[in-house]
């Protein structure tokens, strides 16, 4: 091998060499252009700076803090802070003004329903769907059947207090017996109950249906809670069962299994979670979905 | 056996890949062209620092600045016009009008664009001026630049670069004054009150008019501006440009050769060579070598070569606008020929005409009511309690009068239906009636409603009329009533 020398000039190109030298192939010295090596440089030193202000490293109970203390949590409250001086004086109208008189306004009922539609896409949208259009037990927001009431105050406090909600004490409470299960009625009679409360939306009962039965049925056991004639109770939440809306479906074997089973849904109280605020921008937003009474 | 001998490679060094510009130092020039160039600088100039100080009177809750770009309402005015976001398609018809504006003074004269309106030559030629004022013309300004540097050197570059500034700062602060009532901002600007974003911008424009008109110059044009290169592509013969005259300038012989010449009874050129075309020109071409990227057909050569022929009794325009054609002409002994109407000209003509007679029409038609709907796509309809189906709409319905109207909103296109808005009154005859402030869009969720029992459609057609109840303007616009 012959002798290596850093800085030996390459015949060919005139260009000096590394000094190295690999089965007689040379590797020319041309180094990065002087711009390319101090931007580096500079991101080098920018780099020792950032992790000098920012939070950077982490230790094993926690990260350094950085000499500028910045958090992106505190950075987020500070925006969240400012947003709410922002919308200030709105936020202040609704919070006083009742729920009718924010309807009446443009400008509060514009704002309320904003404010409603992006608090309902993230706490409601999940069981009530995107449009409050609802599913099979959820109900769909847009009708105007209401279990608990669809006015204004109704809304407002189901939204605040929930459906079931253990945690509440205010909570809507109450629950359909599981005829079936507990074995208060018979299959028959659960039939013969099931074909007499679907004739009421205008649904034929089959040849083999006994109505009086089932009315006599209907009176015993169902109308203390959904009344005589059926149109429900919304103290009791009993639902009105002479619509042509049906939180469970309206097929026969759907309403043999609600009377089998009994219970209800459940949905939370937002009181807790929600500010009243927010609470009452969702009541306005439900209210003028399209059901509100 | 045979050996292949190896080529032996190029051993020249590598030439560097950029040369850098020669500094253009161009002379001061008089003439017609250069006083149509001062006169179309002073106004181009005045319109620019002026315009937003023109007042409009447009009422009561309306700014009443002319011209005047309002980000924070979102309009945009100009004089008797007021265009609103939902309009942009005017700013589409205007840049259409602007390319074949620009398309159409390219057909018939070239670049001149380039050479009496683009805001680079306007400023760039401001600032030559400026230079020429200060440090004096061409051969000083040489001699000083090649120089020792000396006290008075440096006062005069200082005196120079502050007198820039200057021009330039005045640049960006006009700007800002497009984008705000410009008595009021001018107030806050000089107390420090105006928001930041105006000294911001007021800071980048100050610092590309300096740069650009400053130091770049003319290689703005050469190896920034696009247009040369569009331009280039767009020309034709027939078009009018900047040309030395090679059929009566060549051959070139100095002056003394060309009067011994002349004496002997022959024919020289009437070009002595002096290089004044070079030196007056501000991107520092040489328009005797034939048509040229860098030239910007500001005529300057023209004028600087007409007082030299008009000095050695010689006739005027040996440089002049003129055609590739009639120079070829000219050559072969034919008369000149000027054709401005050709099939590129008429076609640019025709879509100016076509674009701003549709857009004259559309603000001769436009109303100050709109209204447009949109459907609620989740649920497209909802079955009600007593079997009725119901569709959502939301109305947005925009008042561009600066007061508030009340409005009944009627609608057709099925029956029976029940049509009812959210936070509406009830009209006289039963329509729903609602207010719009002024200069307002009205968000309005409607509700309609046919009973089930008529076993609608899946989709069939839905009008909304919006009707101003005191004036009777009316505004429509079509949706479709869904059903399962």
């Amino acid at each position: 091998m012959p002798e290596q020398k850093h800085g030996e000039i390459d015949a060919h190109s005139g260009t000096p060499t590394t000094g190295h030298e690999w089965d007689g192939i040379k590797e020319l010295n041309t180094p990065l252009p002087r711009w390319w090596l101090n931007t580096f440089y500079a991101c080098i030193v920018w780099a020792i700076g950032y992790w000098l202000v920012y939070p950077a490293w982490p230790l094993l109970n926690g990260y350094t803090h950085g000499l500028a203390n910045w958090s992106s949590r505190v950075a987020i409250g500070e925006d969240l802070n400012e947003l709410k001086a922002l919308r200030g004086d709105m936020n202040e109208s609704i919070a006083t003004a009742s729920l009718a008189k924010i309807e009446n306004s443009p400008e509060l009922l514009a704002f309320a329903r904003a404010q409603g539609s992006a608090a309902f896409a993230l706490h409601c949208s999940t069981c009530h769907g995107a449009g409050g259009q609802g599913s099979k037990g959820y109900p769909n927001l847009n009708a105007d059947r209401w279990i608990w009431g669809g006015t204004l105050e109704a809304i407002q406090t189901t939204i605040t207090h929930g459906v079931r909600w253990d945690a509440d004490p205010e909570t809507h409470a109450s629950a359909m017996p599981a005829f079936g299960r507990d074995s208060l009625l018979s299959k028959s009679e659960i039939a013969n109950v099931a074909d007499y409360v679907r004739t009421w939306s205008g649904n034929a009962p089959p040849q083999s249906a006994d109505l009086a039965e089932g009315q006599r049925l209907f009176g015993q056991n169902c109308a203390t809670c959904h009344g005589e004639d059926g149109k429900g109770n919304v103290e009791l939440g009993a639902p009105n069962l002479t619509t042509q809306v049906w939180l469970y479906g309206p097929s026969k074997a759907a309403i043999i299994d609600r009377i089998q089973n009994g219970g209800g849904g459940v949905m939370p109280a937002w009181s807790g979670r929600l500010d009243p605020t927010t609470i009452k921008a969702l009541t306005i937003y439900v209210h003028t979905l399209g059901g509100g009474k | 056996m045979t050996t292949v001998q190896l080529q032996t490679q190029d051993d020249s060094p590598d030439l560097p890949l950029y040369v850098s510009a020669p500094k253009v130092y161009p002379q001061r020039v008089h003439g017609v062209y250069r006083r149509i160039k001062w006169a179309l600088l002073i106004v181009t100039l005045g319109i620019y620092y002026l315009l937003p100080f023109v007042r409009w009177n447009r009422g009561p809750n309306e700014p009443s600045q002319a011209v005047l770009v309002d980000l924070a309402h979102r309009k945009f005015y100009f004089f008797f016009i007021e265009i609103w976001p939902q309009e942009v398609y005017y700013l589409t018809g205007l840049l259409i009008l602007a390319a074949m504006t620009l398309f159409l003074m390219n057909a018939l004269a070239g670049r001149v664009w380039c050479g009496y309106l683009c805001p680079q030559t306007i400023w760039t030629d401001l600032f030559l001026a400026t230079e020429r004022l200060i440090e004096g013309d061409r051969r000083e300004r040489m001699l000083k630049d090649a120089g020792p540097w000396t006290l008075a050197r440096v006062r005069e570059k200082t005196l120079k670069h502050f007198t820039w500034l200057m021009i330039a700062w005045w640049t960006g602060g006009a700007w800002v004054n497009y984008f705000a009532d410009a008595p009021t901002l001018v107030h806050d600007l000089a107390t420090f009150q105006a928001p930041v974003v105006s000294y911001v911008w007021i800071g980048i424009l100050t610092f590309t008019t300096y740069v650009l008109a400053g130091f770049m110059r003319e290689q703005v044009c050469l190896y920034m501006c696009p247009w040369p290169r569009i331009q280039a592509a767009l020309t034709d013969e027939y078009a009018l440009n900047v040309m030395y005259r090679l059929d009566r300038g060549e051959p070139r012989t100095s002056f003394k050769k060309s009067l011994a010449l002349r004496a002997k009874g022959e024919h020289p050129g009437d070009c002595i060579d002096c290089s004044q075309c070079v030196a007056v020109c501000p991107t520092g071409v040489d328009i005797r070598q034939g048509a040229n990227l860098g030239c910007i057909q500001c005529g300057l050569c023209i004028d600087a070569c007409d007082s030299i022929m008009e000095k050695i009794g010689r006739p005027p325009r040996l440089i002049a606008y003129d055609t590739d054609v009639n120079v070829a002409r000219r050559v072969a002994g034919k008369a000149n020929i000027f054709k401005p109407i050709r099939s590129r000209t008429v076609l640019y003509g025709t879509i100016i005409a076509l674009v701003g007679a549709v857009m004259l029409l559309a603000l001769a038609n436009r109303t100050n009511l709109s209204v447009s709907a949109m459907h609620d796509r989740n649920p497209m309809f909802v079955k009600t309690a007593d079997g009725s189906i119901r569709n959502a709409l939301t109305l947005h319905i925009v008042n561009r009068k600066p007061m508030a109207r009340r409005f009944a909103i009627e609608a057709a296109g099925f029956d029976p239906a029940h049509v009812e808005a959210v936070g509406a009154t009830k009209g006289a005859d039963g329509w729903p009636v609602v207010e719009v402030g002024p200069d307002q869009i009205r968000e309005l969720r409607m509700l309609v409603t046919v009973p089930g029992a008529t076993h609608p459609p899946p989709k069939q057609d839905l009008a909304f009329t919006v009707v101003d109840v005191a004036s009777g303007e009316k505004a429509m616009t079509t949706d479709n009533f869904i059903a399962p």
